[in-house]
C-alpha cells in the first residue's frame, strides 16, 4: 500500500522531508511556507528566538502536532503512516526526567525499547543491551540503578537523550536539550552527540545557542516568526570554536529587540528585525532558504 | 480469634480484602505517576449513582456500579483530553452530579440509608459468595492488566509526547487506567467503601515510595502494603470487636492501619531524601586559583565529614566549608 506510492526505494529518501508545511494553533499561524529536508548523516541545528517556532516545527515533524497544510515525509513515508515508529527518537522538551513516582534510570531508558518490544513480554537480552549501550554513549552506565528524581538537570537531561537513543534511532530529534544546562553538561551532551553523529545517526536539534554543540553543526537553519530565514552552512569557525556564529548573534539581538527597546514605530521595528549581518544571510531573507 | 476464621462470612471477608489489597495499589502507581491521585476519589462518588440504579431497579449493584463507574472515568478522560485548564472544575461537577444523584435514587427507591451505608463504607463480613466471586474476578482482571502492561503504562505516564511519538496508542492505555481504575473502585466499595476507596489506591503507593528508588521496587512495595493493610485491618478490626466487644468498622481500620504505615515511614523518607541532597555531587566548576584553608585534621573516609564528589576528586563538607584534598594541604572549593 505504501510502497506503491512512494518513489523507488533505489533513490535515498531525504530522512526528513517538509513540503509546504503549515501548522495553525488555536487560529493562528504558528509556521507557514516550511520547505526543509534533512538528508541521512546531517547534523542540522534548528535555532531561532522564543516563540519564533522552531519547536513547533519539530514537534509537526515528530507528530505531535498536526499540518495545516503541507506535508512531513520521514524516510520518504507520509509521517503519520510510518510504521516502524523506533526508526525515530524523540528527546522531548523537559525540565526533569522525574514524575510522581520513584524510577530508576534504566527504568526510564526502558521506555525506549517499548517500539521493539511485544506487549505482555519480558525485557530480552538485545533489550538490555541497548539499554546499556544507551547510557554508556550518555556517560551514566554508573547511575543506572540510581533514581532519576537523585540526578542533577543536565543527567536528567542526558536519561532522556538515553531513552532516546535506547530505541537505535536511525532519526534522532531533540528539542531544546541544552536549555539550563550547565556548561560542563553541555560538554557531556556534546561528547554523547558526537558519538551518535560518528555511528551514522541523523540528528535535527533545536537549540536556542548551540554552545559546545556548535563543531558537531554540520548545517544551520533558523526560524523567524514561523518562516525559515536562514538555511546553510555551519560557520562554527568564523567564532573560532566559540560557538558564536553570525546568525547567532541575529537569533539573541532580536530577541532582546522584543525584550527591551521597543520603539513602536514601524521603521524602527522592522530595523531591528532585519538581520545584522552580512555573508550568509544576503539573499536569504523572505524565502531566500527554500529548497 | 481462631474460631472466628472458621466462620464462612470471615473467610470471605479475607479474601475480598485480600484481592482489594492487592488490586487497589497496582492502578494507584499509575493514577499517582500522572499526578492524578484524586481520580479514584471522583470514581467512588460517581459509583453512588451506579449503586443506586443497582438497588432501584433490584439487579446486583456491583454490575451497575462497574458500568457506571467505567462510563465515569471514560467522560473524565475525555474531559481531561479536551479542556486543559478547566478539567478539573468539570470533574468536580462530574463528582457532585454522582454522589447527589446516587442518594436520590436511592430514596426513589425506598431503600435505607443503613444499606446505601454498606456501599459507601464497606461493609466486609456482609459478603455472599457471589460478592466475593465477582470482586476476584475483577481483581484479577485489574492485577494481570496493570502488571502485564507496566512498561507501557509507565511510559504512557511519564512521559506521553515521547510514548506518542514512540507509536503508543496514548490515549487507549489512558482509557485503560481511568477503566481499571473504575473496576478498582467497585472491587474496593465493599471492603472499605466508595469513600474510601481512593485510600487504599494512593496511601499504599506514597507510603513505598518514601523508601524506593525504581519504579518496580515502588509498585511492588504498594501492592505488599496495601495487601497487608487491607488484611492486617480486617483482623485488628474484628480482634478488637470480640476483645472489647464494640462495633468497630472495619473500612476505616483498613484506611487508618495503611495511614499508619505513611506516618511511620514518612520521617525515613525525608531522612533519606536528605541523605541524598547532601551527597549528591557538586556541579561547579574547579576555581583555577587556590585558597589555602587553614586547616589541621586529615580528611579520610573515616573522619565523619560528608564526602561528595566534585569533578575528578572529592570535596569535604567541613562547617559550611568545602574543603578540596590538594597536595599537603586542602583548597577551598
Amino acid at each position: 500500500m505504501l510502497s506503491t506510492r512512494t518513489s523507488p526505494p533505489t533513490t535515498p529518501h531525504p530522512v526528513v522531508a517538509v513540503h509546504d508545511g503549515g501548522v495553525v494553533l488555536g487560529g493562528r499561524p504558528v509556521l507557514r511556507g516550511i520547505d526543509l529536508e534533512v538528508r541521512a548523516g546531517e547534523f542540522v541545528a534548528l535555532l531561532g528566538a522564543n516563540g519564533s517556532g522552531k519547536s513547533t516545527l519539530v514537534r509537526a515533524v515528530t507528530g505531535l502536532l498536526p499540518l495545516a497544510r503541507g506535508e512531513v515525509r520521514l524516510f520518504g513515508e507520509p509521517q503519520d503512516s510510518l510504521r516502524d515508529r523506533h526508526r525515530v527518537g524523540y528527546v522531548p522538551q523537559r525540565a526533569t526526567a522525574a514524575s510522581g513516582v520513584p524510577a530508576s534510570v534504566s527504568e526510564v531508558v526502558a521506555a525506549g525499547r517499548l517500539g521493539h518490544r511485544r506487549l505482555l513480554r519480558p525485557l530480552r537480552p538485545v533489550d538490555r543491551r541497548a539499554i546499556a549501550d544507551a547510557l554508556d554513549v550518555v556517560g551514566l552506565a554508573d547511575q543506572a540503578r540510581d533514581s532519576v528524581s537523585s540526578l542533577s538537570g543536565g543527567q536528567q537531561q542526558r536519561v532522556l537523550i538515553a531513552r532516546a537513543l535506547a530505541g537505535q534511532p536511525e532519526l534522532l530529534i531533540l528539542d531544546e536539550p541544552t536549555a539550563g544546562v550547565d556548561l560542563p553538561h553541555q560538554q557531556a551532551l556534546a561528547d554523547a552527540l558526537g558519538t551518535l553523529k560518528e555511528r551514522g545517526v541523523t540528528v535535527l536539534l533545536v537549540a536556542h545557542e548551540l554552545g559546545p554543540l556548535a563543531p558537531l553543526v554540520d548545517r544551520v537553519v533558523v526560524v523567524r516568526h514561523g518562516r525559515l530565514a536562514y538555511d546553510g552552512p555551519a560557520l562554527a569557525e568564523a567564532g573560532s570554536g566559540s560557538g558564536h556564529a553570525p546568525y547567532l548573534s541575529l537569533v539573541d539581538g532580536h530577541h532582546h529587540a522584543h525584550d527591551h527597546d521597543h520603539p513602536g514605530t514601524g521603521r524602527a521595528h522592522r530595523h531591528d528585525h532585519a538581520p545584522h549581518v552580512a555573508g550568509p544571510l544576503d539573499g536569504s531573507h523572505e524565502g531566500g532558504g527554500r529548497g | 480469634m481462631i474460631d472466628l476464621l472458621g466462620y464462612g462470612f470471615m473467610q470471605r471477608a479475607l479474601i475480598a480484602a485480600l484481592v482489594t489489597g492487592l488490586a487497589a495499589p497496582v492502578v494507584g502507581v499509575y493514577l499517582v505517576q500522572r499526578r492524578l491521585a484524586l481520580m479514584g476519589d471522583g470514581l467512588g462518588h460517581v459509583a453512588v449513582t451506579g449503586v443506586a440504579v443497582g438497588l432501584l431497579t433490584g439487579t446486583s449493584p456491583t454490575w451497575t456500579a462497574v458500568g457506571v463507574a467505567v462510563l465515569g472515568a471514560v467522560l473524565i478522560e475525555v474531559i481531561r483530553e479536551r479542556g486543559h485548564t478547566s478539567g478539573d472544575v468539570a470533574l468536580a461537577l462530574l463528582f457532585y452530579g454522582g454522589i447527589a444523584g446516587g442518594v436520590l435514587l436511592v430514596g426513589l427507591g425506598d431503600q435505607s440509608a443503613a444499606r446505601l451505608n454498606q456501599f459507601l463504607f464497606g461493609a466486609l463480613t456482609s459478603l455472599g459468595p457471589d460478592d466475593v466471586l465477582a470482586a476476584t474476578l475483577l481483581a484479577a482482571v485489574v492485577v494481570v492488566l496493570g502488571i502485564g502492561l507496566a512498561p507501557q503504562l509507565f511510559a504512557v505516564a511519564h512521559d506521553a509526547e515521547f510514548a506518542r511519538v514512540n507509536g503508543l496508542s496514548v490515549r487507549g492505555y489512558n482509557l485503560l487506567v481511568a477503566v481499571l481504575a473504575a473496576v478498582t473502585v467497585t472491587v474496593a466499595m465493599r471492603t472499605v467503601g466508595l469513600l474510601l476507596v481512593s485510600a487504599l489506591m494512593v496511601v499504599p503507593v506514597a507510603t513505598a515510595q518514601q523508601l524506593t528508588r525504581t519504579f518496580r521496587g515502588t509498585l511492588l512495595a504498594a501492592v505488599a502494603l496495601g495487601a497487608g493493610a487491607s488484611v492486617g485491618g480486617l483482623l485488628l478490626a474484628a480482634w478488637v470487636g470480640l476483645r472489647f466487644d464494640a462495633d468497630v468498622a472495619t473500612g476505616p481500620t483498613i484506611v487508618l492501619l495503611s495511614l499508619a504505615g505513611f506516618v511511620l515511614t514518612w520521617p525515613i523518607g525525608i531522612l533519606v531524601r536528605h541523605r541524598q541532597r547532601v551527597r549528591r555531587p557538586f556541579e561547579d566548576e574547579v576555581p583555577d586559583e587556590h585558597l589555602v584553608a587553614d586547616h589541621d585534621h586529615a580528611h579520610g573516609p573515616d573522619c565523619g565529614h560528608v564526602a561528595v564528589p566534585h569533578g575528578d576528586h572529592v570535596d569535604y563538607v567541613h562547617d559550611g566549608h568545602r574543603h578540596a584534598p590538594h597536595g599537603r594541604h586542602y583548597d577551598e572549593h
